[in-house]
């Protein structure tokens, strides 16, 4: 008998399972793989490299889909989208935060920022208020005319971040955000994912370290493409 | 659309020189193609020209009038006047054997004709002094002349001197109206191209004591076109004489024969190397588009990733190679232009862009800038998001 739920949750995988063919061979990336996350978790996937939590973060990101299994993003079966559905969802309802920041060169910080906006169709004045906002709130609003290449790492890590925030998303999914900084601006960068879990955004962040996985609230740990590990924080560090 | 138009032109302008490698291979392509097209085809309608300056637009036409069958130079100038669009100038030919005398000078060697008006332009002579014989010279039978370089030097000691003078044709007294241009710019001789008197034809009929002209000249208004005013001639003398011997035509076609065949070969040869030209061009533009495209799959992955659909990824790009090509076509068909002139110039010949060329150029490197954009970014569009981001 199941228990009528408040809420419906905010990602629901259920089974999923991602499988390579490599040659003759098959490889499971993801071996049925079970995950809820409700709006308002900050939530840690952490696992070595080739664990499959990249794949996993893919599919959570809608940037693939998997082999079989189904996953409901904020009610939506996101299993077997298009292209263009996908990309749509995406836009929509997430804000990525990538290791490398991905910021594109050749634009402004403003531009960079406005991007989803312009692809979810905001008029240009609204576009560019709310891409404005975005960039305060990181703290780089006066240099919105720069290119990225003329700030720090750090800095342009608070400038992914702001355009991430800029579409208001259900989720904000982090790859590594601070495999590419210093131990300062790492702490930084993570003190302010904190700061937006408190003001009530999702965060799921992915990442090999244990350390920075400790700063989230929640820890899944995937091993050889299984969950060996889901709990509270206090007690990912006990088994550490 | 109008935003994937003003990121085109942010992205053409923010990667100037990869911007400007594809304009510049559309530049030279489109330039190239104009400048070979025009400055060759002036130079054919130079040689054209020159060649019409000898004559070879020219035809002579010979009659044998019989007492049933005839044509009048009345009837001539009704046909003449039928086919002005082919004709460019129509004179009767009448030709008069004396020996021309001033005073006590005489000259035995003279050739003495009978003309219309319209003889001096159907040489293509100019006069050096006076005026040409006119048409109320003609209807009127005054007896006026207009004489070769030589007669007026060698009789008078000048063209200007000569103005006014009388000249004595066959016992006959002709006011010298006119001096022609001297035309043999190394001799001046008896017999020579300089050496002639022209007067009104309806007098010389008169002097001959002919009652019928029986030669004429044509002068067509196109080279390549003789052979068919010919056949018109032909067609009009068969009409009222119904024996082909009666009448014979001479066209100086021979030459355009040759002529024609030296302008088709060289067309054939411009095709190929203006063909040439819009390939490599094309090639150049082709490389830089797929390297462009290549070098820009993580852009197109955060693009995506970012929530752009592929139709606005294609449009993009598609409007960046339309613009980029475009402006490169622009570019080249200024550059073309000048050049041509300067060419030209260069050649000692008036060459201007061939609107032909223009048009043909710029639309194949146009095309080819759309085609060789489309095919990368339709590849592009379609990659995997996360394969893309990847790619470094």
């Amino acid at each position: 008998m199941e228990t009528e739920k408040k809420e419906t949750p905010l990602i629901e995988l259920n089974e999923i399972y991602k499988i390579y063919q490599m040659g003759d061979q098959e490889v499971k990336a993801n071996d049925g793989i079970s995950l809820t996350i409700n709006k308002g978790e900050f939530v840690a996937i952490v696992g070595k490299s080739g664990s499959g939590k990249s794949t996993l973060m893919n599919i959570i990101g809608a940037l693939d889909v998997p082999t079989k299994g189904t996953y409901y993003l904020g009610g939506q079966d996101v299993s077997d989208m298009s292209d263009d559905e996908l990309a749509g969802i995406r836009n929509k309802m997430i804000g990525f935060i990538f290791q490398q920041y991905n910021l594109l060169s050749k634009l402004s910080l403003l531009e960079n920022v406005e991007l989803p906006l312009l692809y979810a169709g905001v008029g240009s004045k609204e576009r560019r208020e709310r891409a404005m906002a975005s960039l305060e709130k990181v703290g780089l609003k006066e240099k919105y005319k720069n290119r990225p290449n003329q700030l720090s790492g750090g800095q342009q890590q608070r400038v992914s971040i702001a355009r991430a925030l800029a579409g208001e998303p259900s989720l904000i999914l982090a790859d590594e955000p601070t495999g590419a900084l210093d131990s300062k601006t790492s702490r930084e960068v993570l003190d302010f994912l904190k700061q937006l879990n408190a003001e009530g955004n999702t965060i799921v962040m992915i990442t090999h370290d244990s350390t920075i996985a400790m700063e989230a609230r929640r820890v899944v740990r995937i091993h050889d493409g299984k969950i060996n590990f889901d709990g509270d924080v206090k007690d990912y560090a006990a088994i550490l | 659309m109008l935003q994937s138009f003003k990121m085109a032109l942010r992205s053409i302008w923010g990667n100037k020189m990869r911007s400007f490698l594809t304009m510049l291979g559309i530049i030279i392509g489109v330039a190239s193609v104009i400048i070979l097209v025009s400055v060759v085809n002036a130079y054919m309608s130079t040689v054209v020209e020159s060649f019409a300056s000898m004559g070879v637009n020219q035809m002579s036409v010979r009659l044998t009038n019989t007492p049933t069958r005839s044509v009048s130079d009345d009837e001539m100038y009704e046909f003449y006047e039928e086919n002005r669009d082919k004709f460019a100038q129509m004179s009767p030919q009448v030709t008069v054997s004396t020996v021309v005398k001033h005073g006590s000078d005489s000259l035995s060697s003279t050739s003495v004709g009978g003309y219309s008006e319209e003889y001096l332009d159907l040489k293509g002579y100019e006069l050096e002094a006076g005026r040409n014989i006119q048409y109320s010279d003609i209807t009127s039978r005054q007896k006026v002349c207009v004489a070769g370089y030589f007669v007026a030097n060698e009789l008078y000691g000048g063209p200007e001197k000569a103005l006014g003078e009388t000249l004595k044709i066959g016992g006959y007294a002709f006011k010298i109206v006119g001096v022609v241009k001297r035309q043999d710019e190394d001799d001046l001789e008896e017999g020579g191209s300089d050496d002639f008197v022209w007067i009104p034809y309806s007098v010389a009929v008169k002097m001959s004591r002919n009652a019928d002209i029986n030669q004429y000249v044509f002068a067509t208004e196109k080279v390549e076109e003789t052979e068919r005013c010919k056949a018109l001639l032909e067609e009009f003398f068969l009409e009222t004489f119904k024996n082909d011997s009666l009448y014979r035509i001479t066209a100086n076609s021979e030459m355009v024969d040759s002529l024609n065949e030296q302008i088709a070969m060289m067309s054939a040869m411009l095709g190929g190397i203006a063909g040439i030209s819009l390939l490599v061009a094309g090639v150049g533009v082709m490389n830089i588009m797929l390297v462009s495209v290549t070098e820009r799959t993580r852009e197109i992955g955060i693009r995506k990733s970012l929530g752009a659909r592929r139709k606005v990824i294609m449009e993009q790009f598609v409007i960046e190679a339309a613009v980029t090509s475009s402006i490169g076509g622009i570019m080249g068909i200024l550059l073309g232009a000048a050049a041509t002139r300067l060419v030209g110039a260069a050649m000692g010949i008036t060459a201007n862009p061939t609107l032909g060329a223009v048009i043909i150029s710029f639309s194949v490197s146009v095309g080819i800038g759309l085609l060789f954009g489309y095919m990368p970014a339709s590849r592009a569009a379609r990659l995997n998001p996360i394969d893309a981001l990847r790619s470094e």
